[in-house]
Order: structure tokens, then C-alpha cells, then sequence
């Protein structure tokens, strides 16, 4: 464990000491998601039932199922059932893969809105995390697409009826409404066009960003001070110092009370 | 006073420096090039050429259709109705959310599959969630054939005599 090779992947020493157990979690990509410390009870799983971080393995889940279903399915008008009922019932584990896909799908699109539940009770989007609702707002949107855009795939006929009715309700908005829909479909009406604009937005536009809004979510909550526990005088605790309050951004040059400097 | 107290200044105070100058330039450069990205790349989006269905296309002799006949065109999606006042053709497409309806010849009604809605032989709503009637499209008579034209919409009392 001390040759070169190691010493030049793993750079901390062995976890005996505090330093070398800090370095092994910030001198790690996957770790510095968490701080080094984390307190118990942020990490109490009645606190967040730990929603975030399902929707984000709901989605691990996806991407990995979805790239093996992509390796059998062609977008296009007479090969995209064949090859639907072929992961079906011929290719081995298709089944699986495709029932997978199609109940994480369903679980993201649930869990993604209990998290949005959980944060709203708990009051998590209160300054300064109210910019990390709105990012989570989007991130809402782009799987409520995800779902939408995969629907069409099968091209079956509930998947042909339910897109007609989708597109017919964006055409309904004012002005960009017909527009919008003409580009959505590439067309007139849902047809091959349509097929390929949903396959590309489904695979590839939306994960990108989807997985850029993740990151952003998710350093903001680390740039925040980790998960929210609740307002600071409720916790008997001092306000984070390094985040940007109304007392720190002016200060006084003696150390007055608060209740004197007013008139 | 030397030049960095001079950039203290507001812009409208003093000459502008040929630093500032260029970054303008430069910041106004890069904007109308991700403006003009941006519209070209909507533009991409819309195809030039549409592998649909013509709009226009040919039903048949008018006198082959006796009176009080509604024919349904599923290819076209389209229905062309031959009343006692003369033909009309309206859209087969639900006004609700697109759904192709289906004509049911044992009641004299037009159905919508997906959420229920009714129509009159003559495009009326019978029940909803349709909104509006189904509209009527051009037909015009070339040579003794009928030709319907789905581009082209018509008020709901326009009918063509033969």
C-alpha cells in the first residue's frame, strides 16, 4: 500500500489520525458531496427521508437501464415498436432493463415531489436557499419532460394519443403555442419527425441538463451548510459567519449592542 | 491624478480608456454572436421539407355520393358530408386535444375516443369537452372531381352546390 502507483491515486495517508480521515472524504470527488463533519441528526433519516438522494438514484438507475435500452432501440417509425416488443419478450434480461427503466421512472417522478413536499414543511427554501428552490423547481420540470419525452418511445398507441393530446395543450398557449408545437413535432402532426425529436431530447438534451442542474443543486446545499436544520435562533446556535448576513456585510467598528445603534 | 484614480470616475465624467473601449466592443461581439446562434439554431429546428400528406387531394366525382352520405377519409383525416344544401368537408381532428374521432353511422354521431366528445353530422357539438365545432374546409370542383383543400378553413355555413 505504499508503492508509487498508490501513493499517486491515494494521496492521504491511513485513516489514523483526524487529518488523514478529513483527506480521504475532500481529496475524494465522489465523498465531498458531505462535508468531513456531518452532524447526526442532518443526517436523522426522518429529517429528509433521504428524498433528494433516492431522486438522485432513481435517475443513476435510469441512465444506466436506459443506455442498455438504447444498444436495441431504433428511433424510427417501423422499427420503434418491433424493437420495444423485442426487449420484451426476446432479448435477454429485456424485460428486466425495460421494466426497470419504467418503474424508476415512475419513482423519480414521485420522490422528486415528495422532496419538493419535504423542503416546503420544512421551510428549506428560506434565505439564503431560496435561489436552490427555484433550481429545484427546474430540475422538477426537466423529469416531469424526461417522463413526457420517454412516453412517445414505444410508439404504441397510447404513446401516439397521449403525444397528440400533449402537443395539442402546448399549441393551445397564445401565440408561441403553434409555434412551439410545429418544432416539438417537426412537423404537422406526431409522426417519424416527431419520434426522433423526442428520442434526442429524451437521451440526450434533457439528461445534460438535468445532471448540470443536479450539481448545481447539490453544491449549493454544501455551499449553504449542508442540509437545512431549521432556522439558527431555533437551534440556540450562532449564524454560519461565512455566509453573507445583513450584520456582516456592515460592521460596526466598536462592538455595540444591537438595540443602541438604533434611534 | 493618475489613471487609476481617473477610473474612480463615473463613465460620464472622463474619456473612456481604449481598455474599456475594446471590452465593449469585444462584450458587444459576443453578444450578436450567441444572439444570432440562438435564432439560427430555433430556425434549424423548423424542417424545410414536411414528408407529410399534400393538404390538397381528390375525393371523387361528385354525382358518385348520394345525398345525405358522409364519407369518412381516415388517410386525410377528413369527413365530406353531402347534405340536402350540398357538400361539405370538415376535419376528423377533435377541437378538444387532437384526437382522431371516428363517425358512428348506427347513432348519426361523431365520436372522440380519447375524452368523450359527440358531433352533429354538421360538425356541431353534441356533448363535450369539445370547445368549438369541428371547421369546415375548402372543397372545391375541378373537372367533376371534388377536391378538399385540410389547409384551408371555412365559416361553418359555406356549402358547394353542384
Amino acid at each position: 500500500m505504499n508503492n508509487r502507483v498508490y501513493r499517486s491515486i491515494v494521496r492521504h495517508g491511513p485513516l489514523d489520525t483526524n487529518r488523514n480521515r478529513s483527506l480521504a472524504v475532500f481529496s475524494n470527488f465522489f465523498l465531498h458531496i458531505h462535508p468531513v463533519k456531518v452532524r447526526l441528526r442532518a443526517i436523522a433519516f426522518t429529517r429528509t427521508f433521504y428524498l433528494g438522494g433516492l431522486s438522485a438514484a432513481s435517475y443513476l438507475i435510469l441512465v444506466v437501464t436506459g443506455v442498455f435500452l438504447m444498444f436495441y432501440y431504433h428511433p424510427s417509425v417501423p422499427r420503434a415498436y418491433e424493437d420495444m416488443k423485442d426487449l420484451q419478450y426476446a432479448v435477454y434480461m429485456g424485460p428486466f432493463l425495460r421494466n426497470l427503466h419504467r418503474w424508476a421512472a415512475h419513482a423519480m417522478v414521485a420522490l422528486v415531489f415528495f422532496h419538493m413536499i419535504r423542503v416546503f414543511f420544512a421551510g428549506a427554501y428560506r434565505p439564503p436557499r431560496e435561489f436552490n428552490w427555484v433550481i429545484g423547481v427546474v430540475l422538477l420540470v426537466l423529469t416531469v419532460l424526461l417522463s413526457y419525452t420517454g412516453y412517445l418511445l414505444p410508439w404504441d398507441q397510447l404513446a401516439f394519443w397521449g403525444v397528440t393530446v400533449g402537443t395539442n395543450m402546448a399549441d393551445a398557449m397564445p401565440v408561441v403555442g403553434p409555434p412551439t408545437k410545429f418544432l416539438l413535432l417537426g412537423g404537422r402532426a406526431v409522426s417519424e419527425n416527431a419520434l426522433l425529436r423526442f428520442y434526442v431530447l429524451h437521451c440526450v438534451v434533457l439528461p445534460l441538463f438535468l445532471v448540470l442542474g443536479v450539481c448545481v443543486h447539490i453544491w449549493r446545499i454544501r455551499k449553504d451548510g449542508g442540509i437545512y436544520l431549521g432556522l439558527p435562533e431555533a437551534r440556540h446556535e450562532t449564524a454560519n459567519s461565512q455566509l453573507p448576513t445583513p450584520k456582516a456585510q456592515s460592521p460596526k467598528p466598536e462592538a455595540q449592542p444591537a438595540q443602541e445603534a438604533q434611534p | 491624478m493618475g489613471l487609476v484614480d481617473d477610473l474612480q470616475r463615473p463613465l460620464d465624467d472622463r474619456e473612456r480608456t481604449r481598455r474599456e473601449f475594446l471590452a465593449a466592443i469585444g462584450a458587444a461581439a459576443v453578444g450578436a454572436a450567441g444572439l444570432g446562434t440562438a435564432v439560427t439554431s430555433v430556425r434549424f429546428l423548423r424542417p424545410e421539407v414536411l414528408f407529410e400528406a399534400p393538404t390538397r387531394f381528390r375525393v371523387g366525382r361528385a354525382e358518385d355520393i348520394p345525398i345525405g352520405t358522409l364519407v369518412v377519409l381516415p388517410e386525410q383525416r377528413v369527413y365530406l358530408m353531402r347534405a340536402a344544401a350540398g357538400f361539405f368537408a370538415m376535419t376528423a381532428v377533435c377541437t378538444h386535444l387532437g384526437c382522431l374521432t371516428r363517425y358512428e353511422a348506427e347513432n348519426g354521431v361523431i365520436f372522440c375516443p380519447c375524452h368523450g366528445s359527440r358531433f352533429a353530422t354538421d360538425g356541431a357539438v353534441v356533448n363535450g369537452p369539445a370547445p368549438v365545432p369541428l371547421p369546415r374546409l375548402a372543397i372545391t370542383i375541378e373537372n367533376g372531381t371534388l377536391v378538399v383543400d385540410t389547409a384551408v378553413t371555412v365559416s361553418r355555413d359555406t356549402v358547394l352546390n353542384v
